[in-house]
């Protein structure tokens, strides 16, 4: 594993996820990026049984492509939030942003935070295209070859783990057709059409080693959740979703932007490598405790990285270790129970913590995991990201 | 060589910390940073070395050779436009003799034959009036 920091999350089980809302997932809103973040908050709030009068702070993460958090404030009538707070990072951000809200909540600047991320990723500015056609700064290095969208800078990395350890296409085939088993029982999902292994190997190559469908949807939607003390949280509507542990970071020479990788030393190891001794100290489990993942999955490839990262398995054995049917939802860690960013849809990882805790509280209907009481959420998939611990 | 006007490709803007690269891709000499306190080569140029923290770090010639570190085959063009004709095309990262990696095009071969470790060399070629890319080729 990575090297460790000094301190870790020290607030195990003192706070909880209290509410979480959605909009629906579409190619087409319709809808501004604000509509729906207030949309989702409104649910979340909802759903925890209180008012926007109870909520006083508000955080989100974006890539210049959503409303900001005073808006959406604004938006709810929150009448004085002591903590809005916008991240300018990627999906590497979609945990750390409720760390930051449990963060606010123990310093006194809030007692009760919205956390949100709303976008247009289709109909809008979609993060798989043209992402910053330019040439300046970081990319003046990587856009005049050519070298522009995610799939591509993935790509990258992954070709690096096959030159390392040896990666067959059926390896990253079984990641999308798993998950988009668990896509046709969810509702919610945006592909719910079986996949087969023959489905996946026919679609076409779009920057070799990435088929279509290794690349995850560009989605319309938003999502929230609600976080609160633990001692708050007894009292709420629904079931407390606690959270025992977190952790940020990544390794050195993180690089000038989220795309960078020139520095990074391993291509095969990303941030969750570097983060996994801090996570599992701060809650005190083990990789094996864990009894549902949702694995942040830009590609079929990130989820690879992050199962050997976290120590599920050792390094280069996670191709075998999928084959071997474990990520499944009957085997010993179900990933990604609602499909995914690859079929569920793409809220930039955000909808990865709505499906926790739907987990946790035994509210998956037909796609829920037995008995789950611990489940990870993970964010990121390159130079840094972050993850949770949750139990109900 | 084309003119700007007709160039649709990203040209690279040159800043206060990387101009003496582009300026020497203009004169087909590859260049990259180099500290004189401890010897650590960089690329991309920055104004600290990130190895020891020294500034004033001087820029050296690279000896071009290099080999391949990791790299992708494009297929489907984005922007479609602009790449179509170029599809499929190669992406590298190109690890320099002098243990530096940049990124760059493989070119003068099938993307087909690009396999791990394969040695190369730059060449440069000009794009527009002002802009010479450091590309590579099989060495």
């Amino acid at each position: 594993m990575g090297s460790a920091r000094k301190s870790a999350y020290a607030l195990k089980d003192k706070y909880a996820i209290v509410g979480i809302g959605t909009t629906d997932y579409s190619a087409n809103s319709g809808r501004t990026v604000r509509a729906l973040a207030i949309e989702a908050s409104a649910n979340a709030i909802a759903d925890a049984g209180l008012k926007p009068a109870d909520i006083d702070g508000i955080v989100s993460y974006n890539f210049n492509d959503s409303a900001p958090a005073i808006a959406v404030a604004t938006g709810l009538e929150i009448p004085n939030a002591g903590y809005a707070v916008d991240f300018l990072a990627g999906g590497n951000a979609a945990n750390l942003i409720v760390l930051s809200a449990v963060a606010a909540i123990e310093a006194g600047l809030a007692d009760t935070v919205v956390c949100y991320r709303a976008m247009n990723g289709r109909s809008g500015f979609r993060l798989g295209g043209g992402r910053e056609f330019r040439a300046l700064g970081p990319t003046q290095f990587t856009a005049p070859f050519g070298w522009i969208t995610y799939p591509q800078a993935m790509a990258m990395w992954c070709r690096r783990y096959q030159v390392e350890y040896g990666l067959t296409p059926e390896q990253l085939g079984n990641v999308a057709v798993t998950l988009r088993e668990n896509a046709v029982l969810n509702p919610r999902a945006m592909q719910r059409k079986p996949m087969s292994m023959d489905d996946y190997l026919a679609s076409r190559m779009i920057v070799d080693p990435f088929r279509l469908y290794d690349i995850c949807l560009e989605t319309d939607g938003a999502c929230a959740v609600v976080v609160t003390t633990a001692e708050r949280a007894k009292d709420m509507k629904q079931k407390p979703v606690y959270i025992m542990g977190g952790a940020y970071g990544g390794g050195p020479q993180q690089g000038d932007d989220l795309f960078d990788c020139i520095r990074w030393p391993d291509h095969s190891k990303n941030y969750s490598h570097y983060i996994a001794e801090d996570l599992w100290r701060s809650a005190g489990i083990g990789p094996g405790d864990v009894d549902v993942a949702e694995i942040y999955d830009c590609f079929t490839y990130s989820i690879l990285m992050q199962l050997e990262g976290l120590g599920f398995c050792g390094l280069g054995e996670s191709g075998s270790y999928i084959a071997d049917g474990h990520i499944r939802r009957d085997g010993k860690l179900p990933v990604n129970t609602h499909g995914g960013l690859l079929s569920e849809g793409y809220i930039h990882g955000f909808n990865h913590v709505i499906e926790a805790v739907e987990q946790l509280r035994g509210q998956s209907g037909p796609r829920q995991v037995a008995d789950a009481e611990i489940a990870l959420t993970t964010a990121g998939a390159m130079t840094c990201g972050s993850a949770m611990i949750l139990r109900r | 060589m084309s003119s700007v006007e007709s160039y649709e490709k990203p040209i690279p803007v040159p800043d206060p910390d990387s101009a003496p690269f582009w300026a020497g891709c203009r004169e087909s000499r590859l260049l990259i940073q180099h500290c004189e306190d401890c010897g650590h080569n960089q690329f991309p140029p920055s104004n600290l070395c990130a190895h020891c923290g020294a500034g004033g770090l001087s820029w050296k010639q690279a000896s071009g050779a290099g080999k391949v570190f990791s790299w992708i085959v494009v297929r489907h063009p984005v922007p479609k436009p602009v790449y179509a004709q170029d599809v499929p095309y190669v992406v590298a990262l190109v690890e320099l003799a002098e243990g530096v990696r940049m990124p760059s095009n493989i070119i003068g071969c099938s993307p087909e034959d690009v396999v791990a470790d394969m040695p190369v060399k730059v060449t440069f070629k000009q794009v527009t009036d002002e802009v010479v890319l450091p590309l590579f080729e099989p060495a």
